[in-house]
């Protein structure tokens, strides 16, 4: 399928689930919807540098929550439209994961690892010294009752952040069937063999790594609105950073259907499960399912039902092998030592 | 013949070892070269200083008569040097024919030569006709034998269309015709123009192949001229036999 | 200007101790990353683990925490070779550690701190001892205890640690591992039985080091994060797996959060590691005492 027509598929989908969400009239699935759709753009996002390039990135959190505090301080400036915010929270994310990546991206991939391991740590140091936006204490934005012509808030920001997600998997679906695309495979499998072949490897690792980043900040830039509340200790917690690589790694990382039924499920489940058992038993069921799943199912649910289509296929192709065999041994019908009872 | 390849007073140190040892080299354009050496003399090291993988701390290469000690390897490939890695390093998650194509994406087109769709997937599928490998298209390179798996690094540094080209142990493990096919090979891209360097330990695959013969001790190079001429030097028979 | 001599020197003795402290927080990691190569980012979630169980039968048994540390070594100790045994069979051996593992550790890390969010709650939790209040005074300097007794601890396990290495012939077959497998495997020695005793013992030094940092501050669950890019900038400073290296880089670093913490202010700390680590990584990756 060429990029026009998944588009529009994409909008398709996106504008039936929207107005099944409106005919249901109830607003919860508009909150709930926001947050899984803000998945779908974090684990996308996770997925291009991690998947696609083999470069593990712990900073969700961190170039989510640099979004979220561009918005927070804009804000206190002056109110800005949501989507002109995006592009700005996205673009400052950009910066900053572009100059992570140039320092550290040279070295061996564990080093890029750690430092992002730390960057939330130190974002959260910045922001809780900054008083501007609201220090430790936090910082409150009243989000706006309703907006033209989508009623409540709530709907037009989920609006938002469905095309946000829309925009993501397309990005990432550019990519896998782009030079580019290759380009990262090359430097997942093999770096020194991906130089050898001509491939710029450094060059490449910023590019991901910056895509990567901006579409973290942009899904990060609406939530102060979201939220209405916003603290540094819970922005910049470990729970984005597992959640965007558990959802990955249990879709598969190979490509961009992995993250989208990665963020669906688990976000989903998330969304249901917060109404019955506490959050944080929710965050340790994310948690050993990545355990497991990087254990017993490295290729997560896509590799699984890769896995089970061959199997299937080659039990087909067995199958007929005995057949053949019975066949074979079909002239002596008696007598024939069988097998023992 | 202009000089293709200069190497000036190479020097490459790990820590306290000495790798190579004020090594001068030079290749003319549509030579074709054997590099020869016990395990461990520093050929392998010598190929990554001259590709890039390895930065050389003393000495200079030039290639096409620029200076490219600050090149990263990409570039040099970009200009014209392609190499085959000693223990096959394929991208494991590409298809064959996916391996030999990322040169065409990213060396060839960087050069201007870009190919279509369609005629990328042919010139893909002629690549790995040249080293047999035309029927395994389509599967991964962890269905490969490791003798495939050579000549797979063989086709992959030929997609790169090199002005040099360096197959490092390109025949290790390969029957008599199977060294007769690479040579051959090896000997058709020569006619077309391409520079080879051959290093390999097969003598009777080097002898019959190179029209020079470079011979490394220990980091140092010992002798450089025609093949027989090297062969008979008392320097090398000492330092081949000794070991 | 006396008053602010004063501070600064407090400032470098207490930076020095706390360091003496830090060295005992990473030599696991220096063990782990710097010789067996093994990016295990979940150390910081084991030292709070050994902070709980330290806390649990200081609070149940009136034990002192360091005892408490050494006798549950053995189960830290455990706990790591079957980490290791994991890590070998599912990644390391089938080549596959680099993103697959890092998400593994990561996992645990994660698993390890809910855990114990959910069994303790994220009240901060301390010890008693003896030691933990006094201060001795020199002239203007103050040594607080509680920091003096696990520097002095930490260095001493580190001077053990550094002992097995180089004198024993684990320790000799642990250096080795890292540099040259087949070299071990000619003298009869199964590389991966000494990783696993190696990567054990990283994970031994957690309990120690857990029972440290509950000496020193109050705990909660999320503490171990502060540590991550403090651990790794030391490691990587300290020149990857030296433990000598290890000490100083650790000192250098308590030496320069203490100075930020005096005169900027405690809230900046936390950043001075990664400011530290970050440079190192583009200045000089080969750490301060590296090659």
């Amino acid at each position: 399928m060429r990029t026009i027509p998944f588009l529009i598929v994409c909008l398709a989908v996106g504008a039936a689930v929207f107005a099944g969400a409106i005919a249901s009239g109830n607003d919860y699935l508009f909150f709930a919807g926001y947050v899984v759709m803000q998945y779908i753009v974090l684990a996308t996002a996770w997925n291009i540098l991690g998947g696609y390039c083999g470069y593990v990135n712990f900073g969700t959190a961190g170039f989510f929550g640099i979004g979220a505090y561009v918005t927070v301080a804009i804000h206190q400036w002056h109110p800005l439209p949501i989507p002109l915010l995006v592009v700005l929270g996205g673009a400052v994310s950009a910066v900053i994961g572009y100059g992570m990546g140039y320092l550290t991206l040279r070295l061996r991939g564990a080093f890029f690892a750690i430092a992002t391991l730390a960057l939330a740590v130190v974002l959260e140091t910045l922001v809780v010294n900054w008083d501007y936006v609201g220090g430790s204490r936090g910082a409150y934005i009243v989000r706006p009752e309703a907006i033209a012509p989508f009623g409540s808030y709530i709907r037009y920001m989920f609006m938002i952040m469905m095309l946000l997600a829309i925009a993501a998997l397309t990005v990432a679906r550019l990519i896998e069937r782009s030079r580019l695309g290759y380009g990262l495979a090359t430097i997942r499998d093999d770096e020194l063999a991906a130089e050898a072949a001509g491939v710029p490897t450094l060059r490449l690792k910023l590019i991901a790594t910056t895509i990567s980043g901006a579409l973290m900040g942009m899904a990060g830039a609406p939530f102060p609105y979201y939220i209405g509340y916003l603290q540094p200790d819970s922005t910049f917690g470990f729970d984005y950073a597992v959640n965007a690589i558990a959802m990955s790694v249990i879709g598969g990382t190979t490509s961009w259907v992995g993250p989208l039924i990665g963020a669906v499920l688990l976000g989903s489940l998330q969304q249901l499960a917060t109404v019955t058992i506490s959050s944080a038993v929710n965050l340790l069921i994310v948690g050993l399912l990545l355990v497991f799943f990087v254990i017993v199912a490295p290729n997560g649910i896509l590799g699984l039902i890769h896995k089970y289509w061959q199997h299937k296929s080659d039990d087909f192709v067995g199958r007929r092998r005995v057949d053949l065999a019975a066949a074979a041994a079909a002239p002596a019908p008696d007598g024939a030592p069988g097998a023992p009872p | 013949m202009s000089e293709l390849l200069e190497v000036a007073n190479l020097g490459k140190r790990f820590g306290g070892f000495v790798a190579l040892d004020n090594i001068a080299l030079s290749v003319r354009a549509g030579e074709r070269l054997g590099l020869i050496g016990p395990n461990g003399s520093g050929k392998s090291t010598l190929v990554n200083c001259i590709c890039g993988t390895l930065r050389n701390e003393q000495g200079s290469v030039r290639f096409d008569g620029r200076v490219i000690d600050s090149l990263p390897a990409h570039r040099r490939t970009r200009l014209g040097l392609a190499r085959s890695f000693q223990l096959p390093r394929p991208f494991v998650s590409l298809s064959l024919m996916d391996n030999v194509r990322i040169p065409l994406l990213y060396t060839v087109a960087a050069r201007g030569g870009r190919h279509a769709g369609a005629a990328i997937d042919d010139h893909c599928h002629r690549l790995l006709r040249e080293v047999g490998l035309e029927a395994k298209a389509g599967a991964l390179p962890r269905d490969l034998t490791q003798v495939e798996m050579r000549k797979l690094e063989l086709a992959r540094a030929m997609a790169a269309e090199p002005k040099l080209l360096i197959a490092d142990e390109a025949m290790a493990g390969l029957t008599h015709s199977e060294i007769e096919d690479i040579l051959a090979l090896l000997v058709r891209l020569n006619e077309q123009g391409v520079t080879v360097i051959l290093i390999e330990h097969i003598m009777r695959a080097v002898m019959s192949f190179s029209r020079r013969l470079v011979v490394l001790v220990s980091g140092r190079k010992i002798a450089d001229g025609p093949p027989e001429e090297v062969m008979r030097d008392p320097e090398v028979e000492r330092a081949y036999l000794g070991q | 200007m006396i008053f602010s001599f004063n501070l600064l020197i407090n400032a470098i003795v207490s930076g020095i101790l706390i360091g003496g402290f830090y060295a005992a927080v990473t030599c696991g990691v220096s063990l782990s990353f710097g010789i067996l190569d093994i990016v295990n980012i979940a150390q910081p979630a084991f030292i709070i683990l050994g902070s709980y169980i330290a806390y649990t039968l200081n609070a149940s048994l009136g034990l002192d925490p360091i005892v408490i540390s050494i006798i549950v070594l053995p189960a830290f100790y455990l706990l790591g070779a079957v980490i290791y045994q994991i890590y070998y069979l599912a990644f390391e051996r089938r080549g596959q550690e680099s993103l697959r593992g890092l998400a593994f550790f990561f996992g645990l890390l994660f698993i390890t701190e809910v855990t114990l969010v959910l069994y303790f709650g994220v009240d901060y939790r301390y010890v008693q001892a003896a030691y933990i209040g006094p201060t001795w005074h020199f002239g203007a300097i103050d040594v607080p205890l509680r920091i003096l007794v696990p520097c002095v601890v930490s260095l001493l396990m580190i001077a053990l640690l550094q002992l097995l290495l180089s004198r024993s012939f684990i320790g000799r077959a642990i250096m080795a591992v890292a540099q040259d497998q087949l070299a071990l495997r000619l003298m009869a020695v199964n590389p991966v039985r000494i990783k696993r005793i190696a990567f054990g013992i990283s994970i031994a030094t957690a309990s120690l080091a857990g029972a440290f940092l509950i000496i020193i501050q109050p705990v909660e669950p999320s503490v171990g994060r502060e540590y991550i890019g403090r651990i790794f900038a030391i490691c990587v400073l300290g020149g990857m797996g030296s433990l000598p290296g290890t000490v100083i880089a650790a000192m250098l670093i308590g030496i320069v959060e203490s100075l930020t913490a005096t005169f900027y202010g405690p809230s900046w700390a936390p950043a001075v590691s990664f400011g530290i680590l970050l440079l190192t990584l583009a200045v000089r990756p080969a750490g301060l005492l590296g090659r």
